[in-house]
């Protein structure tokens, strides 16, 4: 198929990953500057689990879904942004596989009362090199622990952004993703001087 | 009994690949955000298609991403990327991202893409 430039015909699609724990404002940040109501989409995860049960070694086959609410993002005639919330269990590990495959990079949420929960995406982010951003998600607008005490305990590196949000408000979930772009284009800076 | 079982598609829950004959892979890799559109060949095929090819079909008369038609549609990603796979092989639907992702399968965007969406955001 042909490329037909600057009519729109042909917008390119890019992608942002939103992960974190449960109920920590993911669906929330989407729905804040998505043009469209957040959509539901669900995927199928079928795994094999080994000796969970009194039969023995017997193999049983378990089925589970995993759904993602996600929103998009007109950002010219020519670009849409997709934002894909995401689970932040280690059990959903296939689908960011799939998620992170070709993104821009992912805004780690986080809920400071329940720091731990976002360890997993914070990992998962890491070894895979997926440019990503810490958000705190003040949604009561109140801000529990500066944002470099939230590195500290998270162990982050320093050249990772640490921020504050608010997933209510679009403008705060803008500037958390200007963050991200531009820390996505450091790291892609810095991939050309290496190579 | 987890939640994902208790939900309202349990048909589907059931059987998600009833519609696919089974292939839970589709030979064509699509990504999530790949739009996808109906061609001409597609629109004028409608009547001789099953009805979730059929609105498959129908929901692309506007571009929509392989993610919109999975939640328009209530059919698990996996079920629509190997319908709509079937349906860009046969020149039915068409997608701009399919060849790139299954060369580039690992590429970030590039800088220039990300000045882009960058500016983008920026005029939100």
């Amino acid at each position: 198929m042909s490329i037909q430039p600057n009519n729109g015909a042909n917008p390119i699609p890019v992608k942002i990953v939103v992960a974190g724990g449960f109920s920590v404002g993911k669906s929330t940040f989407v729905g804040a500057i998505s043009d469209i109501d957040p959509l539901t989409t669900e995927a199928a995860m079928t795994k094999v689990s080994e000796g969970i049960d009194d039969v023995g070694d017997v193999k049983t086959k378990k089925s589970t879904t995993v759904a993602m609410d996600f929103g998009r993002v007109a950002l010219s005639p020519e670009l849409v942004l997709y934002l894909f919330g995401t689970p932040g269990q280690d059990r959903f590990h296939f689908m960011w596989d799939e998620l992170v495959r070709g993104a821009i990079g992912a805004v780690v949420l986080v809920d400071t009362g329940r720091l731990e929960a976002c360890f997993p995406a914070v990992d998962y982010m890491e070894q895979t090199g997926v440019p990503f951003v810490v958000a705190i998600n003040a949604f009561d607008g109140v801000l529990r622990h500066h944002p470099e005490d939230v590195r500290e305990a998270l162990d982050v590196p320093a050249h990772i952004p640490v921020l504050v949000t608010d997933a209510r408000h679009k403008a705060a979930v803008r500037d958390t993703l200007v963050s991200l772009v531009r820390h996505a284009m450091t790291m892609a800076n810095q991939a050309a001087v290496g190579r | 009994m987890t939640d994902a079982q208790r939900d309202p598609f349990t048909s589907l829950r059931v059987r998600p690949y009833l519609l696919t004959g089974g292939r839970t892979r589709s030979s064509v890799d699509l990504p999530l955000e790949a739009l996808i559109r109906t061609t001409d060949a597609g629109h004028a095929s409608l009547d001789q298609q099953g009805h979730e090819r059929r609105s498959i079909l129908e929901l692309c008369a506007d571009r929509q991403s392989l993610a919109e038609i999975s939640a328009h549609l209530t059919i698990h990603l996996q079920v629509a990327k190997v319908l709509v796979g079937d349906l860009l092989q046969e020149g039915l639907v068409a997608s701009a991202q399919s060849t790139a992702t299954t060369q580039n399968s690992n590429e970030r965007p590039d800088l220039q893409l990300l000045e882009r969406v960058l500016d983008g955001l920026q005029s939100l």
